[in-house]
């Protein structure tokens, strides 16, 4: 299955799709058909006071496992944690992890949401999941009964479940070793700052931070690594890169009759390399070993972060689905009270609230929302499909729903989610409509809305809407000035001949700091011409 | 499957302290200017509360590559209500077309606000001026007494009578005193018993052992359960404390000669002194003396903000200062400062009384009495302070006329005192 592809019309045979190990899978992995049959229901609900004890959250997270078990939601292990408001403030500074190095980017994030939570301009996020083995779930001290049961159902059995099922976690996460990794990251950085002061250390890593959405690799997966291992090795490739041959700083003459001259020399790299904080990380002629080691660090974290991005609608819907499920399930069990109910409810309705355009808190499509509503319209198409969906989605309207949506779970990302599993009756449900911004006309276009003309072409841009490739610019090392100045060529290719923010000359200042030679950017428009040069010399 | 509950709340609370200190070292610059403007439109209390600190958004930016407006883009929205395909829209000002993808890259115009926590506030506040450390080699303390337990002794008064520990001893001593005597009994005892079994009841050895025993257990009974030995009390040390309560006054004339910017120049420095007070006690008070010519205690509110005209008695004040010190502020207790603001105009057969008072009354009481005078003409009163001046250490003075002098003048005036002491 080439999942890179853009997916927008590709149609992949259904077809005994439960027996189909998903991606990444090594050992054959049994799917339920069908949910389990329901015990008999309880004789009362668990008790419901608006306080929560050790005691319930533990009867809570019982029937929950229970009923998550009967739907077969495979998770890593779960550690709840219960954490104040402070603490979750923290959390939320450095990006969710329990550790994370210092930086004052994250101190600055963490005045921001502070003084933000104490104005009462923002209610905290209830609960912060780690993709990690076991799976950490903060649940906030403050939150009451209903919201712990929300929270352990979304994040402990929804977000878990996810992490472990979807492939892009699967391919490039490790999630048993992601703390421990931070644990050295913390070590090292302030190791360094001791050793060359805080300033040094900044300065690279506010350059490796505005570079880190290039310091990903998309299609290579990473080996595992053991905390152990990341230090033996740092070491090492530090000692290996004291005795490497640079090719930066040859001196000796290039023969050219074997390439015919100077023009076509080869570039240097071959091919163009997207990932920059990595060609930075192995090329940059003048970085120390312990910069090289701290452009390492937050290129790792990056990718780390990476499925996470690419994730977000599949993830918090996939989640809001399931904690919806459970709870509603726990219900018709006899397990909840119609208090908590209420109070559930209540909170899940707000999270998938959808402002129309125009509302001020609208701010694009709510994640939550949509990736609820194609999890529960899949469901439907599952148990109740009509013609337009058996025309639509032939290979699975009317299938076991179970295994259906564990599949749309494991196998995709975003993009290919949308372009796969947006039916026309949820667009019509949604009242989508696309926008065409052309800045060459005066007038904004209607290109298309939710009526027969329209779909394809709704899904597909809104597939395409959450495609990382086209939301952020796509830039590559193109080449090295290996016989002048060593100075670096970025190539941007424009998407749909979008230019580069204003700030790009500052980033290349970053660029520069990092590769410590000259830097130029040319930024390529669809016809391949180059529109836009930038440069800066290299730092003194 | 295992489930792990772990309370976290007790541990590790604060973990982004690291990170918000990177991040007031690396705007220390704006932080600090933020903070002179605090200071200069606050109350004289509520100075040193946690701040606001505003940085332009922009210099605190994190930039990454994103797209800029242009080019063309195609946005999906939800909630359609009266668009058909085709329909044109014009473009809303600003340019940026679709509107909501914005929000991934948004960087809006506003500032960024955050709060300054009080002691970091203090302390940007305080480094900024250079001043603590002068301070401290200014300011001796006066010792106080405060008694802590220490240990036990064997005299005191009934009620710190240690209890436990004089049963102990007690316990101790009888086993001691008792000890011989009862292994000499056990071992008549066993004679006697060894006698009595093979039924020599009546020897002259048996009598006598009957005897010994007899007297021995009276002599083991005779050992006093609790002698006056035995008695241990509670020991208590007295440690010499710094005294902790400091009392300002802050002396200001309010003459129809006294402008609004004079009153906020004495304003400021009376600021400066509190805060140092703040950081060095742990309990201030202010008295506000306020005069004409009369002088009387005032609310901080009134003392700044209510204009009164009339002539100059600068005595006046003093003289109700001294009152108040002797009636409230007995000397061995307080940490007494003042600060005395004015322009120098007095009635000129007051200024010497001023002298006078100051030198005889006040100054052997206070710790330490700046005077500054808000005005640049020398006059009488200033002539007469400059006598104190050479006569006593904690009487300092200076003269100010605009705002930014106030810091150095501030400085100077600890810095001189602090060298020389």
């Amino acid at each position: 299955m080439n999942l890179m592809n853009y997916p927008g019309h590709e149609r992949r045979g259904f077809e005994n799709l439960w027996r189909v190990p998903a991606t990444g899978d090594r050992r054959p992995r049994s799917v339920l058909l069908a949910p389990r049959p329901a015990p008999a229901r309880a004789e009362q609900p668990v008790p419901d006071p608006s306080d929560w004890t050790f005691d319930l959250i533990e009867r809570y997270h019982e029937v929950i496992r229970q009923t998550a078990d009967r739907f077969g939601l495979d998770t890593y292990p779960n550690q709840l944690e219960i954490i104040s408001a402070e603490q979750m403030m923290d959390a939320y500074a450095s990006v969710g992890m329990p550790v994370n190095y210092r930086h004052w980017s994250y101190g600055k994030q963490f005045l921001a949401t502070e003084r933000r939570y104490r104005r009462g301009h923002m209610g905290l996020a209830y609960e912060i999941v780690i993709n990690a083995n076991p799976c950490i779930s903060y649940l906030m001290e403050e939150n009451t009964t209903a919201m712990q049961a929300l929270v352990i159902a979304h994040a402990a059995y929804g977000h878990n479940s996810f992490f472990k099922g979807n492939y892009l976690f699967r391919m490039w996460t490790d999630a048993s070793s992601i703390i421990d990794y931070l644990v050295y990251a913390r070590g090292y950085v302030s190791e360094c700052e001791e050793r060359h002061g805080l300033e040094e250390v900044e300065a690279v890593l506010d350059s490796c931070h505005a570079l880190a959405n290039h310091g990903v690799d998309r299609y290579r997966r990473p080996a595992k690594r053991s905390l152990a291992r990341e230090v033996t090795e740092q070491e090492e490739r530090e000692r290996h890169a004291q005795q490497q041959v640079n090719e930066l700083w040859r001196t000796l003459p290039f023969r050219e009759e074997k390439d015919g001259g100077p023009q076509a020399a080869e570039r240097f790299p071959k091919e163009p390399q997207e990932n920059l904080l990595y060609f930075i990380e192995k090329n940059a002629p003048l970085l120390e070993p312990w910069q090289r080691e701290i452009v390492r660090i937050v290129r790792k974290v990056a990718q780390y972060f990476y499925p996470q991005r690419q994730t977000q609608v599949m993830n918090e819907g996939w989640a809001t689905f399931w904690h919806h499920k459970l709870l509603n399930t726990l219900y018709d069990d006899g397990h909840l009270s119609n208090g908590m109910m209420l109070e559930w409810m209540t909170l899940h309705t707000n999270v998938i609230f959808q402002p129309p355009p125009g509302h001020p808190a609208y701010s694009g499509i709510n994640p939550y929302s949509l990736g609820f509503a194609i999890y529960s319209d899949i469901k439907r198409i599952c148990d109740d499909p009509n013609d337009e969906d058996r025309a639509w989605f032939p290979d699975w309207a009317g299938a076991p729903w179970l295994p259906t949506l564990d599949h749309a779970m494991r196998n995709f990302k975003d993009e290919s989610f949308i372009s796969q599993f947006l039916s026309p009756r949820l667009i019509r449900e949604m009242r989508l409509f696309s926008i065409h911004d052309d800045e060459a006309r005066s007038e904004l276009e209607v290109s298309a809305i939710h009526d027969d003309a329209g779909y394809q072409n709704l899904r597909q841009t809104l597939s395409r809407q959450y495609d990382l490739g086209t939301r952020e610019p796509s830039l590559q090392v193109w080449n090295v000035n290996l016989r002048g100045d060593r100075s670096m060529t970025l190539r941007h290719t424009q998407y749909q001949d979008r230019p580069l923010a204003d700030n790009a000359q500052e980033m290349l200042k970053h660029v520069a700091r990092l590769w410590g030679m000259g830097v130029h950017l040319e930024s390529v428009n669809a016809a391949g011409t180059v529109t836009q040069n930038l440069s800066v010399s290299a730092p003194t | 499957m295992a489930l792990h509950i772990i309370d976290r709340r007790l541990a590790g609370k604060n973990k982004s302290i690291g990170n918000r200190e990177r991040f007031v070292r690396r705007y220390k610059q704006q932080i600090t200017e933020a903070v002179r403007r605090t200071v200069s439109s606050r109350d004289i209390r509520d100075v040193e509360q946690a701040t606001n600190i505003t940085i332009p958004k922009k210099d605190i930016n994190e930039p990454v590559f994103h797209h800029g407006p242009g080019g063309v883009r195609d946005m999906v929205h939800p909630g359609n209500k009266e668009h058909l395909k085709g329909d044109l829209i014009p473009r809303p000002p600003g340019g940026a077309g679709g509107g909501s993808s914005a929000s991934d890259s948004g960087e809006g115009e506003d500032d960024f606000v955050f709060t300054l926590s009080k002691d970091e506030f203090m302390q940007l506040f305080f480094d900024d001026l250079a001043l603590p450390r002068l301070l401290r080699t200014a300011i001796s303390d006066t010792p106080d007494w405060k008694t802590y337990r220490a240990g036990y002794t064997r005299d005191g008064t009934p009620n710190n009578l240690a209890v436990v520990r004089s049963m102990r001893g007690a316990l101790g001593r009888r086993i001691a005193l008792a000890k011989g005597n009862r292994r000499l009994l056990q071992d008549k005892k066993n004679r006697l018993g060894e006698l009595l079994e093979i039924g020599m009841e009546d020897v002259p050895e048996a009598t006598q052992l009957r005897l010994d025993i007899s007297l021995l257990e009276l002599q083991i009974r005779r050992v006093p359960f609790l002698d006056p030995i035995d008695l241990r009390f509670r020991g208590r040390v007295r440690v010499a404390v710094p005294s902790s309560k400091a009392v300002m006054f802050c002396l200001m004339d309010v003459s129809g000669s006294m402008d609004m910017q004079r009153k906020d120049l004495s304003k400021r420095f009376f600021i400066l002194l509190y805060l140092f007070l703040t950081r060095q006690y742990e309990k201030v008070e202010i008295v506000f003396i306020r005069h004409h010519t009369q002088a009387q205690e005032v609310s901080e509110d009134q003392f700044f903000h209510s204009t009164e005209s009339g002539g100059t008695v600068v005595s006046s004040a003093l003289v109700l200062m001294h009152q108040i010190i002797t009636a409230r502020y007995p000397s061995g207790d307080w940490n007494i400062y003042a600060a005395q603001a004015s322009d120098g105009d007095n009635f000129t057969n007051d200024s010497a009384g001023c002298r006078d008072i100051l030198a005889e009354k006040i100054l052997p009481l206070v710790r330490y009495f700046a005077y500054v005078q808000v005005a640049a003409q020398v006059q009488n009163l200033w002539l007469e302070y400059q006598k104190l001046q050479e006569l006593h250490a904690n009487f300092a003075m200076r003269m100010v006329s605009a705002a930014d002098e106030i810091y150095p003048v501030f400085r100077d005036l600890f810095k001189k005192d602090g060298v020389e002491a």
